[in-house]
């Protein structure tokens, strides 16, 4: 039997050349000091096999038109079999992309890795960035349900405003003048045939140059790189202190992108498919479009931004970002690659890592939205009032003052909190505020009746630091 | 001597000949099959969707002061775009015979404004972005007023009319012009 089937298997390498031009790739040697920290480029490639194969699976059932697209994917997440589960599959899959491919990054950039011979491995690394980046946001648009729609608008919105080709970009995004029946079709072709076909290509292209260039040594200080005798030096390493790929050091990146796939098929059996906002109808209106995490930041930036740099910051920020990174490998290509030798670096990554998470953190509480839902000041808080200070505190919720500001725990977190208003502010300066507005705040002079203003008055000069603790002490 | 170097001339010119054969035909046969899909995939660039007046409702169903959501079918006939083909917009109607109807796109980046009766206030969900009744920009990062639609009134019936919405950057000039 077994000698059957090695005549099978000699049989098929004669005709295939199987060991003869494979073997040579999974035996050459790379460094052994590259460990643990080489993993991430592998793990992202894992997540990206899990894309194509849970992407492939939902399409079975997936209806790529705006009739369609919401009805099947309720479907898939409530009524076909394990449809939640693959749904949220190729969600927690993309997450993992994005985040690996993140790592993998920062990696690559402290350990100057992008330096001679592996220019063309960053660069394409970029672009294959750009294109992770851009399969999230087309792959959240699938969903087709309220927020996805909204997206698209504010896509739209951001792509006019580039200079001279804003109109073109935008009717690209739209797929004509407006939001249409179009506009899916499209992105559901650059998220499921053009943009992946790209990524194959650059996939191929990026695991040819590892190949060719090897994987890079971790870097040592007093060892720059020049050009004139790398690959001399790098050949030398790897002959005498080299090891085989496989499976010398390939054993990392299958144990760790196993665990990858264990860890995204966990999330996806205890969560499930991500939430579906309500349906796809433009003319309702009670959406709150966010975008998911991985964009969260973004999303961040734009409320951030001052209102005069806003059209700059959304065009020039990307721009300057990733031309930066396309530029990085042509101006230090060559010297230290060290972390000591190279503080800068340092600072930069300290500075990219610290800023993207405090823009999530900041995304995530989106304190610039007002809070539509918040409920009218409990009669534990006004009950003492006297009525005209009592009505101030419902004209505080119905003329929605609270959606900005919050007195005690109630209410949004654009507007300064007013649960000690009147320790700041006397009755006139809180009256000029009120009337003429600010800044981020409507002025109310043609809203508010005369008698109106002087309830709220009365009921913001209660909220003073004696009545505050009284009351902040009843709060649970 | 003379023969070897014919020979070996004749061949390169053949050769370049044969090269120049299969660049050309595989070009003609790229270019043939390019063309014509380049022109369908970037057709919808071009696709202009004009201007079309829609009822909304009779003249009584707006009270003078009010201000309530209706919704206007485009004029692009995209027979499966459902209800991607609707827009709604804020009717205003300022006194017996003027009408305001606002595109309901925030102008900072497009998340749908809601009116908030109470307080006569547009509010965008997004950004923080507040308008008056009238449009004009109350407080946060909006760089001009809600755009709008023309209204008419036609044998007791109110009409707006669909349009593509003004780009953004005109829309800006204009109203800096208009501060100034």
């Amino acid at each position: 039997m077994i000698q059957l089937l090695l005549k099978i298997w000699h049989t098929l390498d004669d005709r295939l050349g199987l060991v003869k031009n494979l073997k040579p790739l999974m035996d050459h040697r790379v460094p052994k000091e590259s460990k643990w920290a080489y993993v991430f480029g592998s793990a992202t490639l894992f997540a990206f096999i899990l894309q194509v194969v849970t992407g492939v699976a939902l399409a079975t059932v997936y209806d790529p038109s705006a009739t369609g697209a919401y009805k099947s994917l309720e479907y898939i997440s409530r009524q076909a079999t394990l449809g939640s589960f693959v749904r949220g599959l190729h969600y927690f899959g993309a997450s993992a992309m994005i985040l690996f491919i993140g790592i993998h990054m920062l990696r690559v950039f402290l350990y100057a890795a992008y330096k001679y011979p592996r220019e063309g491995n960053w660069l394409t690394g970029v672009v294959l960035l750009m294109f992770t980046l851009g399969m999230g946001f087309t792959g959240q648009l699938m969903r087709w349900d309220q927020d996805a729609v909204w997206s698209v608008n504010i896509a739209a919105r951001q792509a006019v405003r580039v200079p001279f080709l804003g109109k073109y970009l935008q009717q690209f995004v739209y797929a004509g003048d407006r939001l249409s029946g179009l506009t899916l079709n499209h992105f559901f072709d650059l998220h499921v045939f053009i943009i992946p076909g790209i990524m194959f290509a650059f996939i191929g292209v990026h695991l040819y140059l590892v190949l060719y260039n090897g994987i890079s040594e971790p870097p040592k200080a007093g060892v720059p790189v020049d050009p004139k005798t790398y690959r001399r030096q790098y050949k030398e390493l790897v002959k005498k202190n080299g090891v085989p790929f496989w499976p010398d050091a390939a054993w990392r990146d299958a144990l760790f992108g196993s665990l990858v796939i264990a860890g995204i098929v966990t999330f996806a059996f205890v969560y499930g498919a991500p939430h579906l906002a309500p349906p796809p109808n433009p003319t309702l209106l009670n959406a709150e479009p966010r975008p998911d995490w991985y964009l969260l930041w973004y999303f961040a930036i734009l409320a951030m931004s001052p209102h005069q740099l806003e059209s700059g910051i959304m065009i020039l920020a990307p721009a300057m970002v990733f031309g930066s990174m396309f530029a990085l490998p042509f101006f230090f290509n060559s010297g230290e690659r060290s972390l000591r030798r190279r503080p800068w670096a340092v600072a930069w990554v300290t500075i990219v890592v610290v800023g993207v998470c405090t823009l999530w953190y900041e995304g995530k509480i989106s304190p610039w939205s007002p809070r539509f839902n918040a409920p009218p000041l409990p009669a534990s808080m006004t009950a003492s009032l006297n009525p005209s200070a009592r009505r101030g505190a419902a004209l505080f919720h119905d003329k929605r003052c609270e959606s900005c500001h919050m007195i005690e725990g109630y209410g949004g977190l654009r507007g300064p909190n007013l649960s000690r208003a009147a320790d700041r502010l006397n009755r006139e300066q809180m009256e000029w505020r009120i009337l003429n507005g600010g800044h981020n705040m409507p002025s109310f002079a043609g809203i508010l009746k005369p008698d109106e203003v002087d309830d709220l008055l009365s009921f913001l000069h209660t909220r003073d630091f004696p009545s505050g603790s009284q009351i902040g002490s009843t709060q649970p | 001597m003379t023969d070897q170097a014919q020979t070996s001339t004749s061949l390169l010119s053949r050769r370049h000949l044969l090269m120049f054969v299969s660049v050309a035909a595989g070009g003609f046969a790229t270019a043939i099959v390019g063309l014509p899909l380049i022109g369908f995939l970037i057709a919808p660039l071009f696709r202009r969707q004009p201007g079309v007046w829609r009822d909304v409702g009779p003249l009584s169903k707006f009270p003078v002061g009010e201000t309530s959501k209706v919704t206007l079918e485009d004029s692009s006939s995209i027979p499966w775009g459902g209800a991607d083909s609707l827009t709604a917009a804020w009717l205003r109607r300022v006194d017996e015979q003027t009408f305001q109807a606002f595109a309901v796109d925030c102008t900072h980046l497009g998340c749908p404004v809601r009116w908030e009766a109470s307080a006569e206030l547009f509010m965008c969900p997004c950004h923080g972005g507040v308008y008056y009744k009238n449009g004009e920009v109350a407080a946060g990062p909006p760089p001009h007023a809600l755009e709008q639609f023309p209204v008419r009134i036609l044998n007791n019936t109110v009409q707006v009319e669909w349009r593509k919405l003004p780009d953004v950057a005109e829309n800006c000039l204009h109203s800096k012009e208009a501060d100034a």
